[in-house]
């Protein structure tokens, strides 16, 4: 009888102790867990906090903008600082300019790059992988010391104070880019090429029918890239472009604070970010993925 | 013999494009370096007079070089950090991940310009977001950008802000860490912190290895956002090599001690890539990958 009762006894404090320790776990688990939520929901404010700073800035009136403690949600709003901002200074302009070299940019990146790539992937030739890792090495040499040498040889051929210096270089191709889409082209089967070579096809038709079709993803990456990078641009320009009806948007933009000395200079110095932030934000979201696959393209594998 | 001349044919567009863009300016720059060199009247050689100006006679340089060196030295180190860090984070299964991812890279694809403007206005002394919330609370307003001890750090905080394509590359890196590898690790006895330390971050080193060497030569010529916030200032605090290297060349057209001055700065880096490409091979791990 007492051997019993004993063994009841020990088994009950067994299933308390697991009871207990399953407690624990769950404990360790949850505070885990809301550890992590605060400090994902901590810093993604803390990231986001400029951003916001910034929209919310640009509908703000001229006492809101100087209040203390800083005001979040301005009640009135202001939205007719954008429209002032638009027609006091030549934004329409800007955007034009900025597009003038940025899509151009990107086709030359585009064509020159796929060349370039199907000749170090998909081609045999004597010297091939010492001029790729040529191409490869030249990524390490610091733009500032081709930068003046370029801009003489941009001088003397006239191409100052136009777009000619900032686009065609890039129809030379990009070591970059090139890399990214060798990496890519040679993931291509060989019997591909082979098939199409058989069929009569020459290297240029592969290159279009077979290799270009299936390298869809990667040459998305390029021209996002490519776009982006060019949109951003503000050395480039501040180097070849000092004529005011040329600026694109990075340069206004700059030279916008030194003109405005009126009030609300803060709301339409917002404003004009706002509208330059704003086509790369939407062109991210309805890209993401690419976008994402571009980086850990090139990231991984570098 | 035919697939030479083809190689050779698709790939023109490179091969030119670096004799012209890529050769004949790094030699001639290498050449203007022992110049005097105005950019209107024709160069002039004066042997190795540029560099030694550089070391004996440039007391600017030695501050603009300390700036930078403490720039590269402090902020790739808190980059990285940072970008693993929420890389980390977003590893788990958490609610609204794509939003968060979204939040943390959108700031590395911001227009430098916006960015500046931006930021500026943060760092704003008395109306700025952080000094006017200060005040509100009865503190003393913080001069970020003005003070020649500040002003660095308040720029790294920027770059760290911008972390967003360091952190998808690790984020990549992340999810390719064998799951066997935890659970035996969770076998032995390990807890989180020594998974993460053992495990974790020895997986990712290939990874970390090209954002530390791809982040140190961009840090090297970082222009501008220091270009934009603050012009050097206070003191010459913020003048960085690059910065100062323009200032030259363009506003008091040295061209020929800018072209020393861009030559020092690729041995500089060719040499921190060397050691640290070196140093590389013992603590980084190619278990997966084909080296």
């Amino acid at each position: 009888m007492d051997r019993v009762a004993a063994e009841a006894r020990l088994v009950r404090e067994q299933q308390r102790a697991e009871v207990i320790q399953q407690g624990h776990l769950m404990l360790a688990y949850w505070s885990g867990r809301i550890g992590l939520y605060v400090a994902v929901v901590f810093l993604g404010l803390v990231f986001a906090l400029p951003l916001i700073w910034m929209v919310s800035t640009s509908v703000k009136t001229d006492p809101q903008v100087y209040h203390v403690p800083p005001i979040w949600i301005p009640n009135p709003i202001r939205p007719v600082n954008y429209l002032e901002v638009l027609t006091r200074r030549p934004f329409g302009l800007w955007f034009l300019n900025t597009m003038q070299y940025c899509v151009p940019t990107t086709v030359g990146a585009l064509v020159s790059s796929a060349l370039v790539a199907y000749s170090f992937s998909r081609i045999r030739w004597w010297m091939r992988d010492a001029l790729f890792f040529l191409c490869i090495s030249t990524m390490m040499v610091p733009f500032q010391v081709r930068m003046i040498p370029l801009y003489i040889i941009f001088r003397n051929l006239g191409w100052v104070n136009s777009y000619k210096a900032l686009v065609i270089p890039a129809f030379f191709g990009n070591a970059y880019f090139i890399f990214l889409l060798r990496q890519f082209f040679s993931t291509i089967p060989i019997e591909l090429s082979d098939a199409a070579r058989v069929d009569g096809c020459s290297e240029m038709g592969i290159l279009l029918r077979v290799i270009l079709p299936l390298a869809k993803p990667a040459l998305a990456v390029v021209a996002l890239l490519q776009f982006m990078w060019a949109w951003n641009d503000y050395l480039g320009p501040l180097i070849y472009l000092n004529r005011e009806t040329l600026f694109p948007l990075a340069l206004g933009l700059q030279s916008m604070r030194s003109s405005f000395v009126e009030a609300l200079v803060w709301p339409y110095m917002m404003a004009g970010s706002t509208m330059i932030i704003a086509p790369i934000i939407i062109t991210f979201f309805l890209t993401q993925r690419t976008f994402i696959e571009g980086i850990t393209l090139t990231g991984i594998k570098g | 013999m035919r697939d030479f001349v083809k190689g050779i044919l698709f790939a023109s567009p490179w091969l030119l494009g670096f004799l012209i863009w890529t050769i004949y300016p790094i030699l001639a720059s290498f050449y203007y370096s022992f110049t005097r060199f105005d950019a209107m009247r024709p160069a002039r050689f004066i042997g190795l007079a540029n560099y030694a100006d550089m070391i004996l006679n440039d007391k600017v340089l030695r501050v603009v070089v300390g700036n930078t060196v403490f720039f590269v030295a402090i902020g790739v180190p808190a980059g990285l950090v940072m970008a693993f860090l929420l890389a980390a984070l977003l590893n788990n299964e958490i609610k609204f991940r794509p939003f968060f991812r979204t939040v943390f890279f959108l700031p590395s694809i911001v227009p430098a310009i916006a960015a500046a403007e931006v930021w500026r206005w943060v760092y704003n002394p008395r109306y700025g977001l952080i000094n006017a919330s200060l005040k509100s609370l009865g503190m003393a307003s913080i001069p970020w950008l003005s003070s020649p001890v500040l002003a660095k750090p308040s720029l790294i905080i920027i770059h760290m802000w911008a972390q967003g394509t360091a952190m998808v590359i690790f984020l990549a890196a992340l999810q390719d860490v064998p799951r066997a590898l935890y659970d035996a690790a969770l076998v032995d006895g390990a807890n989180g912190w020594q998974r993460f330390w053992h495990v974790t971050i020895p997986m990712c080193t290939p990874s970390i290895l090209f954002v530390m060497l791809t982040g140190l030569i961009g840090m090297f010529q970082y222009f501008t956002l220091g270009w934009l916030l603050t012009q050097g200032a206070p003191n010459n605090a913020t003048e960085f090599y690059s910065m100062y290297l323009y200032r030259n060349a363009f506003r008091f057209f040295k061209m020929g001690y800018a072209s020393a001055l861009a030559w020092f700065l690729f041995l500089i880096i060719v040499t921190f890539t060397i050691v640290i490409f070196r140093s590389s091979a013992r603590w980084v791990y190619y278990g997966g990958e084909a080296g």
